[in-house]
C-alpha cells in the first residue's frame, strides 16, 4: 500500500478544530435521534455516528468555496462543513424555511452557497457529478477542489469505475473520499469485495490511493492535505480509502444482527470523540472547560435551529409546480 | 431577402453549434469521438468544434456514459451549458440514473437552488438494420421524467433551431436525432435563430384528419401525403417538434376543426406518447369527435435486424393513408 512520503501535521488549534467540526457532527446526530424518537420528525435517518473525524479533518481543510457531493449518510459531511443548522432543521422537518423548501428532504439536503452541492440517494452517483463541478473549476482556472463522499458499497457500483477513471484522465481535481465503515447496508466489506483494499484500485486508474485510519484525526489531515494540495495544483485526483466504523446500523431502527457484537462492542469502546478530547487535554490544547464552553455553545446553536425548524409552517402546494423547470408548471 | 442556404440535418446541427459555441464561452462538448482527431461525431455533426474552440471546450470522452453525464450535469450546475452527445438513444440506458435521478429532478430537490442546463443530443432511428440495441425511440420514457424537456426535429431549419433553443434553455433537455431527418436536405436562413420549444408547426393545413408525428415519422407522413390526396382526403399534418412540454393548443385546435386525430410515432404504440395524446384528445374533445382517435406506432417487439422485418416493424407511409382512409369510412 501507498505511503505518503511527506505526512503534513495538525497543530493544536487544527485539531482544536477538528474536534469542533466532530462534535457540531455528533451533537447534531444526537438531537435528529432524540426528535426522531419523540415523534416530532418523520423520516429515514442514515447516522454516520462514528465516523465524525471523516469529514472533520477535511473540511478544516476545505475553503468555504470549495464543494462537495455527498450521499443519503451524508449530513455530517454538511455540517462539518459548517452548513447552517437552521435551514437544515428546517429542511429534515419538511418545512417551507429548509434549504430546499420542503422538497428535498434528509436525502437531498443542498446549500450551494457553502459549495454542498449535491446529495444523492443513490449509492455511487456523487462521483460522476464531482467530476463535472471539478471539471468546471479546471476551465475557469478557479483552484477549487470537489470532494465526492461515498461508502465502500459504492466502491463496487459501475459510477465508481467510470468516474474515478475519467478523473484521471482528465486530471480533475476531485477527492474521492470512501468511507469504509465495513458494511455495505448488512453485506460485510470482505463477502462483497475480493481486494483487502479499495484503495488499491486507485492504481488501476492512474490515480494514488491511500488507506488512512479514518478515526484518526493525524493520519485524516496528513492525506487529506496531500490529496487537496495535489487537486489544487492540477495534478489530478486522489482517491482516499478511510477506515472506520458506523456505530448505528445501515439505517436508525436497524438492529444490527448481522454485526459481530464483540467487534462491534471494541469499535465503540474506540469512539474517535471522546479519544480526541482527552488527547487535546492532555497534550494542552484545550482545557476541560474550553472543552464544556465549546459544547455548551454548539448544543445551543443546534437547539435553536431545531425549534426553528420544528416551527416552520410546511410548503405551499404550490411548491409542487415550483422549480421543476425554471418556469413554473400551470396551475 | 434572407439567404437561404441548401443543407442536410448533420450540417444544420454542426451550424447551431458552431453559432452557440461562438456566441456564448460557456457552451461545452462532450461525448464519444466528439473531436476532430475522432471523427467529430459518429455522424460528424461535431466536425470542426475541436479545430475551432479547442479541445478544452470540445472533449472526446471515454466510453463511460455515466461519467459523460454526470461531468455535464456537475459542469452545468457550475453554470456551463454543456452539450453531451450520447451517440446512440439505446446507450442512454446506461446512464439513465444520472439523467433521471438528477439531471431532471436536482432543480426541484433542491428548492430551486440548482439547475442543469444541460442538453443531451442522441441519435436514434430503424431504417439502417441496427436492429434492437440501436434503433429504439424513448422519448416516451424522458417525456414520462418530470423535469426533462424533449425535443425532436424533423428537417434541418428546425434542427438547428430547435437545438439552438435547447442549449439556451435553464433546464435539461433532450435533444432527439432522427437517423432519417439528419441526411435529409432542405433549406435553413442563413440567419436561422432559436426557435421556441414547447410550440409545434403546422407542416401542411388540412381539414378532414389531424396527423400528429414527429422526427422521422414526419418525414414518412410527408410521404403519405400525395396517397392522401389521391383519396381525397385533406389532411393538416402536425410537426409536434417539442414532445414535453407538447403544445396541446395548437393540436386541439386542429382536432376541434377536423374532428378526427391520429398520432403516429416510430416507438412502440402500447404505452406510447400517442396514448398520452389521445387521451388528452378524448378528454378536451369528447362529443366533438367524429371517430375514435387512431394511433400509428410499432408493435410489440424490439427494433427487428431482417429487413422485411424492420420495414413491418416502422409504420410506413401505405400505412398512414389506410388509416385515415379508413377513419373517413
Amino acid at each position: 500500500m501507498a505511503e505518503l512520503s511527506n505526512a503534513a501535521k495538525p497543530d493544536g488549534k487544527a485539531l482544536v478544530d477538528i474536534y469542533r467540526r466532530m462534535l457540531r457532527v455528533e451533537r447534531n446526530d444526537d438531537a435528529i435521534r432524540a426528535t426522531l424518537r419523540r415523534g416530532r420528525l418523520q423520516m429515514p435517518y442514515y447516522s454516520a455516528r462514528g465516523q465524525e473525524v471523516i469529514p472533520a479533518a477535511i473540511s478544516h481543510l476545505l475553503n468555504r468555496d470549495d464543494q462537495i457531493c455527498t450521499i443519503y449518510r451524508g449530513i455530517q459531511d454538511m455540517v462539518a462543513k459548517d452548513m447552517p443548522l437552521k435551514p437544515l432543521w428546517a429542511e429534515i422537518a419538511g418545512r417551507v424555511d429548509g434549504t430546499c423548501k420542503g422538497k428535498g428532504g434528509p436525502m437531498h439536503l443542498t446549500y450551494p452557497d457553502m459549495g454542498i452541492m449535491v446529495t444523492t440517494g443513490i449509492v455511487g452517483s456523487s462521483m460522476p457529478i464531482a467530476n463535472g463541478l471539478a471539471w468546471a473549476a479546471q476551465l475557469d482556472g478557479s483552484k477549487k477542489v470537489v470532494v465526492a463522499y461515498f461508502g465502500d458499497g459504492a466502491a463496487n457500483i459501475g459510477a465508481f469505475h467510470e468516474a474515478l477513471n475519467m478523473a484521471a484522465a482528465w486530471k480533475l481535481p476531485v477527492l474521492f473520499v470512501c468511507a469504509n465503515n465495513g458494511f455495505a447496508e448488512h453485506t460485510r466489506f470482505e463477502d462483497g469485495t475480493a481486494v483487502d483494499f479499495i484503495s488499491k484500485r486507485a492504481a488501476g486508474y492512474g490515480m494514488p490511493g491511500y488507506t488512512v485510519d479514518g478515526n484518526d484525526a493525524d493520519d485524516m489531515y496528513a492525506h487529506a492535505s496531500a490529496a487537496i494540495d495535489r487537486a489544487r495544483s492540477g495534478e489530478g485526483p486522489t482517491l482516499l480509502e478511510c477506515k472506520t466504523f458506523r456505530f448505528l446500523g445501515h439505517v436508525l431502527g436497524d438492529d444490527d444482527f448481522y454485526m459481530d457484537k464483540a467487534v462491534k462492542a471494541a469499535a465503540m469502546e474506540a469512539d474517535p470523540l471522546p479519544a480526541l478530547r482527552a488527547r487535546l487535554i492532555a497534550e494542552g490544547h484545550a482545557t476541560e472547560e474550553e472543552l464544556a464552553a465549546l459544547q455548551a455553545s454548539l448544543e445551543a446553536e443546534i437547539a435553536e435551529a431545531q425549534e426553528f425548524g420544528l416551527n416552520s409552517p410546511p410548503p405551499s402546494l404550490d411548491e409542487l409546480r415550483r422549480d421543476v423547470f425554471a418556469e413554473e408548471m400551470p396551475a | 431577402m434572407t439567404e437561404m442556404i441548401k443543407m442536410n440535418g448533420i450540417q444544420a446541427i454542426n451550424a447551431a453549434m458552431m453559432q452557440a459555441m461562438e456566441a456564448d464561452p460557456k457552451v461545452l462538448v462532450l461525448g464519444e469521438d466528439v473531436g476532430d482527431r475522432e471523427g467529430g461525431g459518429v455522424t460528424g455533426t461535431m466536425k470542426g468544434l475541436s479545430t475551432k474552440f479547442g479541445t478544452e471546450r470540445v472533449k472526446s470522452t471515454p466510453i463511460s456514459e455515466q461519467a459523460i453525464m454526470g461531468a455535464a450535469i456537475g459542469a452545468a450546475m457550475a453554470g456551463y451549458k454543456p452539450v453531451a452527445e450520447i451517440m446512440m438513444m439505446n446507450f442512454t440506458t446506461v446512464c439513465m440514473d444520472m439523467i433521471v435521478n438528477h439531471a431532471a429532478k436536482l432543480r426541484f430537490m433542491s428548492g430551486g437552488q440548482t439547475s442543469v442546463p444541460l442538453t443531451i443530443r442522441t441519435l436514434t432511428g430503424a431504417g439502417w438494420q441496427t436492429a434492437g440495441q440501436h434503433s429504439d425511440f424513448f422519448e416516451g420514457w424522458f417525456a414520462h421524467t418530470a423535469g426533462i424537456k424533449v425535443v425532436a426535429g424533423s428537417n434541418p431549419a428546425d434542427l438547428k433551431g430547435l437545438l439552438l433553443s435547447c442549449i439556451d434553455d435553464p433546464d435539461p433537455c433532450i435533444f432527439i436525432e432522427g437517423g432519417m431527418t439528419l441526411f435529409a436536405p432542405g433549406e435553413v436562413a442563413a440567419d436561422q435563430g432559436p426557435i421556441p420549444l414547447g410550440k409545434a408547426k403546422v407542416v401542411v393545413p388540412g381539414t378532414d384528419v389531424t396527423i400528429v408525428s414527429w422526427s422521422a415519422q414526419v418525414l414518412r407522413c410527408q410521404m403519405a401525403l400525395q396517397g392522401l390526396a389521391e383519396a381525397g382526403i385533406s389532411a393538416e399534418l402536425i410537426d409536434l417538434r417539442t414532445i414535453s412540454p407538447w403544445d396541446r393548443e395548437c393540436v386541439l385546435e386542429s382536432v376541434a376543426k377536423t374532428g378526427r386525430a391520429m398520432i403516429v410515432h416510430e416507438a412502440v404504440r402500447s404505452f406510447g406518447p400517442g396514448a398520452e395524446i389521445a387521451a388528452t384528445i378524448n378528454e378536451e374533445l369528447f362529443g366533438q369527435l367524429k371517430k375514435p382517435v387512431k394511433r400509428l406506432g410499432a408493435p410489440e417487439c424490439p427494433v427487428p435486424f431482417a429487413k422485411v422485418l424492420e420495414d413491418a416493424y416502422i409504420v410506413q407511409p401505405a400505412d398512414i393513408v389506410a388509416a385515415a382512409v379508413e377513419m373517413m369510412g
